[in-house]
């Protein structure tokens, strides 16, 4: 039986995609082409003069310290939010998991982080722990720890990595909670008949079950420190002190908006837009058909 | 906000049937200075019928800025953009994007005297040919305040506040000796310890007359002096002497808050201190090196200026021209300065505040000017133009945090600061010499 929808007009087929395909040629595609066009170009702000310059914005990207340490920010960072935002998700996923009653009322606050907007969440903990101001500095100034992730550069990577894990948590945790629901209880119970101790069935049984979703999240969540956590760092951060919490899409905007350097703002938003591709294409080809049940 | 709206349909809706020429006025003063502007504005409108000056809040400096570039790119410009001094040098190479102001008043036939302005004002918006390219409008300079409570709980004299940086130090260590959890903090990091430093003790910034004579200038922030003031901050930092804040006015909390006894930041920070200071406190010249010859010179400026934007009808310019000549006249002058903090712009409106007696009643709201006027500036001193300095300050900037948190030595940071600079600058006369 043909199951496949026949069209009998030539064009309807493509006046009913032509919205879509307009959609992306405007939002997508020719942005796409004017940031890979300016990525050729040094203009002064106004765009008053400007020269082709081939690809001296690339290699000077790739000539500057800064840049590269833009990248080694990036990727602690991604680590960081990734790896602590599972675990603390995946634990918080087991607690939920078990607890029969009230179960409903534990989900829902856990999901509550995630309807905050990124500014807003950066703003709070930046409230929280502000320098002079924040409650948490001046509690930890009673317990005899200096907070001043102003000057201090770990202190700030530790901040902007808090407020980011607390946004991402409520996602990790739906998919996580998800994942456990659907493993099946007669496998736990068959280990605990055979003697298996909760942690040991947790490694063995309930762990690589939940490979795929972990794998997934995995992808999710350093897309999301990669290019979602903008908004928190600008509201805390702003990539200081001295470019120590400065990521990839902080740069590009740092560099293009305030710095008003177009050419090497569209370059390194080039440069992003192929770490995007390689990402898409890992999660399609890897997660979506190697990571087996 | 919904009141504001419903005003400013209505405003619209005014204008649009009425056959007044529109000024627009892009501006960056948020809060109670932003009313300040909106009434300057209102006061104008109503002083003739031809033009209508519309002043906008457009968000912070950067904000503002980069939204007019983008206008301009579209064919939009406002007729007005208030500028901050950073970003001077950029507005300058943008040709065909602004008209001089020296250009708009002479085409108006108003009258235009550079002379009256402040010449530390004055020479930071005026090119080497001598022709004024923007219109002063709110300008600051750093200052030093005392807290005299802290001050007289370390047996220290509060109103013999230390003049050099030697007493500067002795006086830190009574301080901290006294049980004062943060001494010194500092706004504006580069703007104080860098800008005004050089200009202050009569050193160049950078060469060609620290920018303001050719694009192919260059950084001499490195110099002995220079590693010798960053040291002292350094060691003082280490021994918990100086309190980091932060690039922007975040030290100024930390001092009117108490916490801090002594700061150096803006002359705007005044009346946001007087508001909320619970103690006795003063405002001074900020400390020299008195080994230095020529120190102390004078401090520049900071704020920002009024840039006419290129390409509107030349019926429009006159009204900007018309709304120019309004701000100058010393009664407006020194209204602004008296209510914002900000210095005031010419030596007329200096004067008439000073007969006002202002500053009897106001005591250290003069220190601003006579630091700024103390000596006839310099070619070190009259002020800066870097291309691209909003990247070149944050180069520096950033390299002072290395220094502070010890990742750096002093000189290294200068001297990355110096190099990481002249890239920036090289980047941007090659893109402006098209």
């Amino acid at each position: 039986m043909e199951k496949r929808v026949v069209f009998q007009s030539k064009w309807l087929p493509y006046a009913l995609l032509a919205p879509q395909i307009a959609v992306t040629v405007i939002f997508f595609f020719w942005p796409a082409a004017q940031a890979v066009y300016y990525s050729f170009l040094v203009q002064d702000a106004f765009g008053t003069s400007s020269q082709f310059v081939w690809f001296q914005n690339f290699t000077e990207l790739f000539h500057d310290g800064r840049y590269i340490e833009s990248f080694k920010v990036t990727i602690v960072f991604s680590l960081l939010v990734a790896v602590s935002g599972l675990s603390i998700a995946l634990l918080l996923a087991t607690a939920a998991d078990r607890v029969v009653r009230g179960a409903m009322a534990y989900k829902t606050f856990l999901i509550w982080p995630y309807a905050v907007a990124p500014a807003i969440a950066g703003v709070l903990w930046a409230f929280l722990f502000a320098p002079s101001i924040g409650i948490v500095t001046y509690l930890l100034k009673k317990m005899g720890v200096d907070w001043n992730w102003i000057i201090n550069d770990q202190q700030a990577m530790l901040l902007i990595v808090i407020a980011s894990v607390w946004k991402q948590i409520s996602y990790n945790f739906l998919f996580f909670l998800a994942g456990l629901q659907s493993i099946p209880r007669a496998l736990m119970e068959a280990a605990a008949i055979d003697g298996a101790s909760p942690t040991r069935r947790f490694w063995t049984i309930v762990f690589p079950l939940l490979s795929p979703t972990t794998f997934f999240l995995l992808v999710v969540n350093i897309v999301y420190a990669f290019f979602e956590t903008f908004g928190v760092i600008d509201a805390t951060t702003q990539g200081g002190p001295a470019a120590a919490t400065q990521v990839l899409v902080y740069k590009v905007y740092h560099d293009g908006v305030k710095g008003q350097d177009l050419g090497s703002s569209s370059a390194q938003s080039v440069i992003l837009m192929f770490i995007v591709i390689t990402l898409t294409v890992i999660q399609f080809r890897f997660v979506e058909k190697k990571v087996q049940y | 906000m919904f009141r504001k709206f419903i005003l400013a349909a209505l405003a619209l809706a005014a204008t649009s049937a009425s056959a007044q020429t529109e000024i627009q006025f892009w501006h960056s003063m948020g809060g109670a200075l932003g009313d300040k502007v909106g009434e300057l504005a209102t006061k104008f409108n109503a002083t003739q019928t031809q033009y209508k000056v519309v002043a906008t809040y457009k968000g912070s400096y950067g904000e503002s800025m980069t939204a007019a570039i983008a206008a301009y790119r579209a064919g939009n410009a406002p007729h007005i953009l208030q500028v901050f001094e950073v970003g001077t040098a950029t507005m300058m190479a943008a040709k065909g994007a602004v008209i001089p102001i020296a250009k708009v008043m002479k085409d108006a036939d108003e009258p235009f005297n550079p002379k009256v302005y402040l010449p530390t004002v004055a020479g930071y918006y005026t090119d080497s040919k001598g022709n004024m390219l923007s219109f002063p409008f709110n300008s600051s300079t750093v200052v030093f305040y005392v807290n005299k409570d802290a001050f007289k709980k370390a047996g220290l004299d509060g109103n013999k506040p230390p003049k050099t940086w030697k007493e500067f130090q002795a006086a830190a260590d009574k301080l901290k000796a006294a049980g004062q959890s943060c001494v010194y903090t500092s706004g504006w990091p580069s703007w104080m310890h860098i800008e005004n430093f050089s200009a202050w003790h009569n050193v160049p910034i950078g060469s060609k007359e620290n920018g303001m004579a050719g694009l192919d200038t260059e950084f001499q922030i490195n110099s002995p002096l220079h590693v010798r003031h960053l040291t002292m901050l350094t060691d003082m930092a280490k021994k918990g002497l100086f309190t980091y804040a932060g690039r922007g006015n975040q030290a100024e909390a930390k001092f009117s808050s108490g916490e801090c006894a002594m700061l150096t930041s803006s002359s705007g920070a005044q009346a946001n201190i007087k508001r909320t200071a619970k103690f006795e406190w003063s405002v001074n010249f900020i400390p020299y090196h008195d080994d230095v010859k020529g120190a102390p010179q004078n401090s520049i400026i900071g704020g920002a200026s009024l840039w006419t934007m290129g390409g509107k009808t030349n019926n429009s310019y006159k009204g900007v021209a018309k709304f120019f000549a309004y701000l100058s006249q010393p009664e407006v002058q020194a209204d602004w300065h008296q209510s914002t903090g900000y210095v005031p712009i010419t030596q007329a409106a200096y004067e008439l505040t000073r007969k006002q007696g202002y500053y009897e009643k106001n005591p250290g709201a003069d220190i601003a000017v006579k630091q700024l006027t103390n000596k006839p500036p310099t070619a070190n001193s009259k002020g800066l133009r870097f291309g691209n300095f909003v990247q070149g300050r944050e180069a520096i900037e950033e390299e002072i945090e290395g220094a502070l948190t010890g990742k750096k030595e002093p000189k290294a940071a200068l001297d990355e600061a110096v190099r990481r600079g002249n890239e920036i600058l090289r980047k941007f006369e090659a893109a402006n010499k098209g």
